[in-house]
């Protein structure tokens, strides 16, 4: 029988978030699902780049590829979650989902459930479907893959079906690869209440609620305060969010009781319009939300009720990312303090442009003056050289980028000789040259992605 | 009528999506939505902004939640796989958005002291 109400929380909201975060929700969620209410528990776990850096590193080991964050993530939670019937899904399986099926089923051996069903959705993954040209000819803006022999991933985001398919198989833990975020939530409620794939009014109100958990706690206080103006209290012990949704897709956000932070009209806003260009069509792959209608009510403290989502059928093709490597990022910084310290990090600015002008005329460089203009400022430099702020405690950073590492090392090389060679009193250099990702958005047709769940062994 | 900075009658956050950045601007309160869609016009946001090469601005209008979306392309530089700056993804720049003068009439000008007061 479908259910009248789910309990939904978010453990993460992005691969770095924080470890333990999710034993207060899981604990939430488990006396919902003592009360008879289905609970679930999401892991967003996978950004635009984190997919091609994971497929990198299967690469390297074909045992890997999947968050490296899986352990300090999950692991806290997944005794209390199996416990208690608090169903886990997660896009945590990034680039290879069997092998994080592999090591949480490891890890709920270790915890003595030997028969944890894990379920894995495959099928984004479309770089062996789809050659450079085939994505070349399907790409949104620009012609960044055309000729490109560098491409490391191409991913289709898939909808909520295959997670809902999982359950219903009786997943406990459904591991993904790329799914469209909000799926993560969207999946387990309509497999929970059992609606159609063509309701789109609820699928647009499931896909609202995914929409506001999958950053995780930046709907309860995170990324939100501005002390004095609007406060958030007890970040240090942060609650991350509880759905608690009906079967009419009507919702109401909150968070553990006793956790810091705060659920209110300005968190929920702030995140309503997190990342949306028309907020009358969010494009995603179950439904296109239209939010304008969209009304918050404060039901009580820490309790925001979600009304008014609106859907249209869903799009006729998949969004897909590619990445593919884009050469080398340098950046060395130096510091400058005391009486005089902008003209001297100015000074140290124009040796470098100088010296780069020389070595590597085509090379572009960008300087800031961190203190002065840096993250405002724009690359050309035109904020930095018409700010007249003076401060006495100043950091010069220098970046470059090139395909070729050795080039883009030149601009290391003279930052460092600033020690000796550049103005007084320089300190404190630092540098670093990593390897760079690019990305490419691409348009699918849905006949040529075929998303698949199974459960792993 | 005074000038005062929009960070006192509005908060705002920034997401991104490769080249284009998206800010969300949000009233305290009801009574400010009108002062934002009449003085925060896609033309000053495209102003403000000009340095960093902003292409269109698009703004979308969601009264329901004294709330307003722009739209800024081609603002961050590449985005956050290409960009030279500390904050590719342009996370800081909602701030930066609300930087901008607004002028209040004096009645409205007056509560908001008699709030932070």
């Amino acid at each position: 029988m479908p259910a009248t109400t789910v309990h939904i929380g978010a453990g993460a909201g992005f691969a770095g978030d924080r470890p333990g975060a999710a034993v207060a929700v899981a604990e939430a969620l488990a006396v919902a699902s003592r009360q008879g209410i289905p609970a679930f528990l999401i892991f967003e776990m996978l950004a635009e780049r984190t997919l091609a850096l994971a497929q990198l590193d299967r690469r390297r080991d074909p045992a890997t590829g999947y968050s490296a964050n899986l352990t300090g993530l999950v692991q806290p939670v997944l005794k209390l979650c199996l416990q208690h019937n608090i169903r886990i899904i997660g896009n945590f399986g990034a680039a290879n989902p069997q092998a994080a099926a592999h090591h949480l089923r490891v890890l709920a051996q270790d915890l003595g459930f030997r028969d944890a069903k894990i379920a894995v959705v495959t099928g984004d993954d479309l770089s062996a479907r789809l050659t450079p040209a085939d994505l070349t000819a399907r790409e949104t803006d620009g012609a960044l893959l055309k000729d490109r022999k560098d491409i490391v991933a191409a991913n289709a985001y898939l909808g909520a079906q295959p997670i809902a398919q999982a359950l219903e198989a009786g997943a406990d833990i459904v591991v993904t690869g790329r799914v469209a975020d909000p799926a993560l939530v969207l999946g387990p409620l309509a497999h929970a209440f059992g609606w159609s794939w063509d309701d789109w009014d609820r699928l647009a109100a499931g896909t609202l609620v995914g929409h506001l958990l999958e950053c995780g706690p930046q709907v309860s206080g995170g990324y939100f305060a501005d002390p004095g103006c609007k406060d958030a209290p007890d970040l240090d012990r942060l609650g991350y969010p509880i759905a608690e949704v009906q079967a009419d897709g009507k919702a109401v956000i909150t968070k553990p009781a006793g956790s810091g932070g705060v659920v209110d009209l300005r968190t929920v806003k702030e995140q309503v319009l997190y990342e949306i260009h028309d907020p009358a069509a969010y494009l995603t792959p179950d439904v296109i939300l239209d939010l304008t209608e969209v009304e918050l009510a404060q039901q009580g403290p820490d309790r925001v009720r979600v009304t008014g989502a609106r859907g249209h059928a869903r799009p006729a093709t998949l969004k897909a990312t590619v990445c593919f490597e884009a050469g080398w990022f340098a950046e060395a910084e130096i510091s400058y303090a005391g009486p005089n310290a902008t003209a001297r990090a100015r000074l140290a600015i124009d040796i470098i442009r100088k010296r780069m002008a020389v070595l590597q005329p085509d090379l572009s460089i960008r300087a800031d003056i961190i203190g002065v203009v840096s993250s405002f400022g724009d690359s050309a430099g035109h904020d930095l050289a018409a700010a007249t702020t003076e401060a006495d405690d100043l950091r010069v950073r220098f970046a470059t980028r090139h395909t070729d590492a050795d080039v883009a090392k030149l601009l290391l090389a003279e930052v460092e000789a600033l020690y000796v060679a550049g103005p007084a009193g320089g300190g404190g250099v630092r540098r670093h040259l990593v390897p760079q990702l690019a990305s490419a958005s691409c348009l699918i047709e849905r006949d040529l992605v075929s998303p698949s769940v199974e459960l792993a062994p | 009528m005074s000038d005062i900075q929009l960070h006192r009658i509005a908060h705002a956050r920034s997401g991104d999506k490769g080249n284009r950045l998206n800010i969300a601007l949000i009233c305290y309160r009801p009574e400010f939505f009108d002062i934002v869609a009449q003085q925060v016009t896609t033309e000053r946001v495209a102003e403000l902004f000009s340095s960093r090469k902003v292409g269109r601005v698009q703004r979308y209008e969601l009264p329901k939640l004294w709330a307003f979306n722009f739209v800024l392309d081609h603002v961050l530089d590449g985005g956050v796989n290409a960009s030279l700056g500390l904050d590719g993804h342009g996370k800081t720049l909602s701030f930066k958005l609300l930087t901008l003068p607004v002028s209040l009439p004096a009645s409205l000008l007056q509560s908001l002291l008699t709030d932070q007061s």
